[in-house]
C-alpha cells in the first residue's frame, strides 16, 4: 500500500512538471508576450519600446532557463536598470531581490502578479480560501442531496419513484451552471426577489440572501450525476444474494436496506465524489465571473485575460494539483473502503 | 411611434406555426421510425419506451430546426433594427410586419432568429467534433488495450496529463486569439484529421488485402476524400472551394476533439482489455489474423454498445462546453448567434431584462437533455440483449 502511494506521488509530480511547463510554453508564446508589454507599457508605445520593456523584464531569456527561474532551480537574476546599468528590481512592487537568488515554486515564491501589482501568493491563497468556503457549502448541500435521491431510486429499481427520480437527475445533469444560473438568478432574484443574484458582498460577510444562488447553481449540476451513480450502484446490491437473506431471514425492508445495502452501495459513489473535483472547478469559475465571488475561479480568469504569466501559472499548479490529488484519495479510499479490492 | 404588441397566446401560436417545416419532417421521420420499429434493431428499439420516443424527438426537432433556419427565421439573426432594442416578446417590427416573437435584445436583433441560427452552429460543430474525438480515441485506444505494456504506459500517461487539466484552463490557453497567429492549431488540426483517414485506410486494408479489386476501390475513396476534406480543412486550399472552416471555429474545433479523445481513449481501452479475453478472439488469434484485422473487426464491434451510448453523452457534454467558451467569449465571434454566447449576452442584463436569457438557456438545456434521454434509453435497450 505505501509503495503505491509512493509510486503515485511520483507520476504525480512528473505529470505536473510536464503540465506546468505545457502551460509556461503556451502563456510565453509570441503573441501572449506581446500582448503583456502592451498592458504593461503605456498606451502608444513603438515595437522597439515594447521590445525594450520585454528585454529589461527579463521576457527574453532561454526557455528553459526562466522555466527553472520560475520552479526554483536556476537563480532569478535582477534585471539590469536601462538608464543607470545598476542592477534594479524586476517588478518593484513585488520586493524582488538585488542579487541572483533562488526564488522559485520549490522556494514557496510563486512570482509576482503583472496585473494585480503583488506577489501571487498574497493574491492566490486569500482567493483559494474564499473558494474553499463555497466548495465546503456546494459539498454540505450537494452529497446528502445526491446520495438520497440514488438511494431513493435505487430501492426499488422500476418503480414510480426510480422513474422520477431517475429522470430528475438526468435534467439536473443536463443543465450546466450558466443556464441554471441564469434560471435561477431569473426566479428567485428578479421575479421573487428573495435572494441576491450578485455574490460580491460575501467577501465581507457571508449570508443566507447573497450565497444561495452560487451554492445552489453549482449543486444542480453535481446532483444529477452522483445521484444516477450511486443509483446505479444500489440496484447492483440490491440484486445480491446477501440481501434475499436478509429479507428472507424475516428483516423489514427498511432495515435491510439500511444495514445492509448502503454500506454497501455507498463504496462506488465515494469514487465518484472524489472525481467530481475536477468538474467543480470548471463550475467554479463560471459561477464566479456570474456572481461576481472573489475566489479561485475569479482570479482565473482575470489572470487568463490579462495574460498575467505567474498568476495564470500559480493558478494552473493548483488546479492540476486537485485534481491529482483526488484522484490519488479516490483509488486509495477506494482500496480502504472496499477489503475484496487489494492495491497491486 | 410606438411598438405595437401582439398578445402571449397569439405569440404561442405563432411560434408554433414558425416551426412548421420542423413538425412535417418530425411526423414524417417518427412515423415511418415507428411503423418499421421491429426492422430498425437497435434505434427501433428506442421507440418502445416514452423516455426513448421523448429523446429521438427532441434531438430530430433540434437537427430539422438546424436544416430549415432560414425558413423558421423571419430575421437575419445579426440583423439590427434600432427601434426594437430590447422589446418585450411579441413586438410588431414596422417595416416587414413580422414579429419580434421572442422580443428583442440590447443591439436590437430578433432573439427567436438567433436562437434558431444557434442551432446550427451547436449541431455542426458539437457531433463533428465528438467523431473525430471518437476517431482519435478509437486508434489509439485499441493498440493501447490490446497490446499493454509499453505502448499502453505511454498513451495512458498522455491522456491522464490532459485529463488532469481543468478543462476551463485549457480552453484558456488554447482558445485565446494570439494562439491562431501561431501554427499550433493547424499543427494540432494536422495530427488529428490524418486519424479518420488512418483509420478507414487500415479498417479496409485489413479486411481486403486478399482481394485487390475491393481494396483498390475502397481505399481509393478513403484517400481522395479523407485527402480531399483534409485540405480544405487544415491549409484552406480546397480546390473547389467547398469545404471550409474559418479560422475561428478550426480553433475551437481541434480544442474541443483534444479535450474529449482522452476520455473515448480510456473507455475504448478498457472495454479492450475486456473482450480480447474472449473466445472469439483466441479463435481469430488461432486462425492467424493480423493483430489490426483481430482489433478493428472482432473486437470494435462487439464494443459498438458502450460506445454509442457514451457519443451520445459526449455530444450532448461537447454541446455544454461550446455553450462555456461562448460564455467567457473564447474563440466564437462576438456578434455569433450561438446559444453560449446569447447566454453571455443576456446574462449581465438579468437585472433589466429577463426575456433575451431564457430561449438561448432554454434551447441549450433541452438539446443535452434530449441527447442525455436517448444515451439513457439506449443504454437500457442494450443491457436487454
Amino acid at each position: 500500500m505505501l509503495s503505491f502511494v509512493i509510486r503515485r506521488l511520483g507520476t504525480m509530480a512528473l505529470t505536473m512538471l510536464c503540465l506546468t511547463m505545457v502551460v509556461f510554453f503556451l502563456i510565453n508564446l509570441e503573441p501572449n508576450l506581446k500582448k503583456l508589454a502592451i498592458s504593461q507599457t503605456e498606451m502608444h508605445t513603438s515595437a522597439e519600446q515594447l521590445e525594450s520593456w520585454l528585454v529589461n523584464h527579463g521576457y527574453r531569456q532561454n526557455f528553459f532557463v526562466r522555466y527553472g527561474q520560475w520552479l526554483g532551480v536556476v537563480p532569478k537574476q535582477p534585471v539590469t536598470d536601462p538608464a543607470t546599468g545598476k542592477p534594479a528590481q524586476r517588478f518593484s512592487f513585488c520586493n524582488d531581490p538585488l542579487v541572483p537568488t533562488f526564488a522559485g515554486v520549490f522556494e514557496g515564491d510563486f512570482g509576482c502578479s503583472t496585473k494585480f501589482k503583488a506577489t501571487v501568493a498574497s493574491k492566490l491563497f486569500p482567493a483559494l480560501g474564499a473558494t474553499g468556503i463555497l466548495m465546503f457549502w456546494v459539498l454540505a448541500v450537494m452529497v446528502p442531496i445526491s446520495l438520497l435521491i440514488g438511494i431513493l431510486a435505487g430501492m426499488r429499481e422500476g418503480s414510480r419513484t426510480d422513474r422520477v427520480l431517475s429522470v430528475a437527475s438526468i435534467a439536473s445533469t443536463a443543465t450546466p451552471e450558466y443556464v441554471s444560473g441564469v434560471i435561477f438568478t431569473v426566479i428567485f432574484a428578479s421575479w421573487l426577489g428573495w435572494l441576491n443574484g450578485s455574490a460580491a458582498s460575501a467577501s465581507q460577510g457571508i449570508t443566507f440572501y447573497n450565497f444561495t444562488l452560487p451554492v445552489m447553481t453549482l449543486a444542480i449540476y453535481g446532483i444529477g450525476y452522483i445521484a444516477r451513480m450511486t443509483r446505479a450502484s444500489m440496484v447492483e446490491v440490491m440484486t445480491q444474494q446477501y440481501i434475499r437473506t436478509a429479507r428472507l431471514k424475516g428483516l423489514s425492508f427498511g432495515s435491510v436496506v439500511v444495514k445492509h445495502a448502503l454500506r454497501n452501495a455507498l463504496i462506488a459513489p465515494f469514487t465518484v465524489i472524489m472525481l467530481q473535483f475536477p468538474w467543480l472547478l470548471t463550475g467554479v469559475v463560471i459561477v464566479e465571473v456570474m456572481f461576481r465571488y472573489q475566489g479561485f475561479g475569479y482570479t482565473l480568469v482575470e489572470a487568463a485575460g490579462n495574460n498575467d504569466i505567474d498568476l495564470l501559472l500559480g493558478c494552473s499548479l493548483v488546479s492540476v494539483f486537485i485534481v491529482l490529488i483526488t484522484q490519488l484519495i479516490s483509488d486509495v479510499g477506494y482500496a480502504f473502503l472496499n477489503p475484496r479490492i487489494r492495491v497491486q | 411611434m410606438p411598438v405595437q404588441y401582439i398578445s402571449g397566446f397569439t405569440v404561442v401560436l405563432e411560434v408554433l406555426s414558425r416551426f412548421w417545416p420542423v413538425w412535417i419532417a418530425l411526423l414524417i421521420v417518427m412515423g415511418t421510425s415507428f411503423a418499421y420499429k421491429k426492422k430498425l434493431a437497435l434505434y427501433g428499439q428506442l421507440f418502445d419506451s416514452g423516455v426513448g420516443i421523448v429523446g429521438v424527438g427532441i434531438c430530430l426537432f433540434w437537427l430539422f430546426t438546424a436544416i430549415f433556419a432560414a425558413t423558421i427565421s423571419p430575421f437575419d439573426p445579426l440583423a439590427q433594427v434600432p427601434i426594437m432594442k430590447d422589446v418585450l416578446p411579441g413586438a410588431i417590427e414596422p417595416q416587414s410586419g413580422l414579429t419580434y416573437l421572442f422580443g428583442g435584445d440590447k443591439l436590437a436583433r430578433d432573439v427567436f432568429s438567433r436562437m434558431v441560427y444557434g442551432s446550427q452552429i451547436v449541431l455542426i460543430i458539437a457531433p463533428a467534433a465528438t467523431g473525430f474525438a471518437l476517431m482519435v480515441g478509437i486508434t489509439l485506444g485499441l493498440p493501447a488495450g490490446y497490446y499493454g505494456g509499453k505502448i499502453d504506459t505511454v498513451l495512458s500517461f498522455l491522456a491522464n496529463l490532459v485529463l488532469a487539466f481543468p478543462v476551463i484552463l485549457l480552453f484558456y490557453l488554447l482558445v485565446t486569439p494570439g494562439i491562431m497567429d501561431t501554427p499550433i492549431p493547424y499543427g494540432m488540426a494536422g495530427v488529428f484529421f490524418l486519424f479518420p483517414i488512418i483509420f478507414f485506410s487500415v479498417l479496409f486494408w485489413t479486411r481486403y488485402k486478399n482481394r485487390p479489386d475491393r481494396l483498390y476501390i475502397l481505399l481509393g475513396i478513403t484517400l481522395i476524400l479523407g485527402g480531399w476534406i483534409y485540405a480544405g480543412l487544415v491549409f484552406d486550399a480546397d480546390p473547389l472551394k467547398i469545404v471550409h472552416i474559418d479560422p475561428n471555429q478550426l480553433n475551437i474545433f481541434v480544442a474541443v476533439v483534444f479535450a474529449s479523445s482522452p476520455g473515448v481513449f480510456r473507455i475504448v481501452r478498457g472495454l479492450v482489455m475486456d473482450i480480447k479475453t474472449r473466445d472469439y478472439v483466441a479463435a481469430a488469434q488461432t486462425r492467424g489474423e493480423s493483430p489490426w484485422y483481430i482489433m478493428l473487426w472482432e473486437i470494435l464491434p462487439n464494443a459498438r454498445g458502450p460506445l454509442i451510448v457514451d457519443a451520445c453523452l459526449r455530444i450532448g457534454y461537447t454541446t455544454i462546453l461550446l455553450g462555456t467558451l461562448g460564455y467567457f467569449g473564447l474563440g466564437l465571434a462576438p456578434e455569433s448567434p450561438d446559444w453560449g454566447t446569447a447566454i453571455k449576452d443576456a446574462s449581465r442584463l438579468l437585472r433589466s431584462f429577463i426575456h433575451p436569457a431564457l430561449p438561448p438557456t432554454i434551447a441549450l438545456m433541452s438539446f443535452v437533455l434530449g441527447l442525455n434521454l436517448l444515451a439513457d434509453s439506449l443504454r437500457e435497450q442494450s443491457m436487454k440483449d
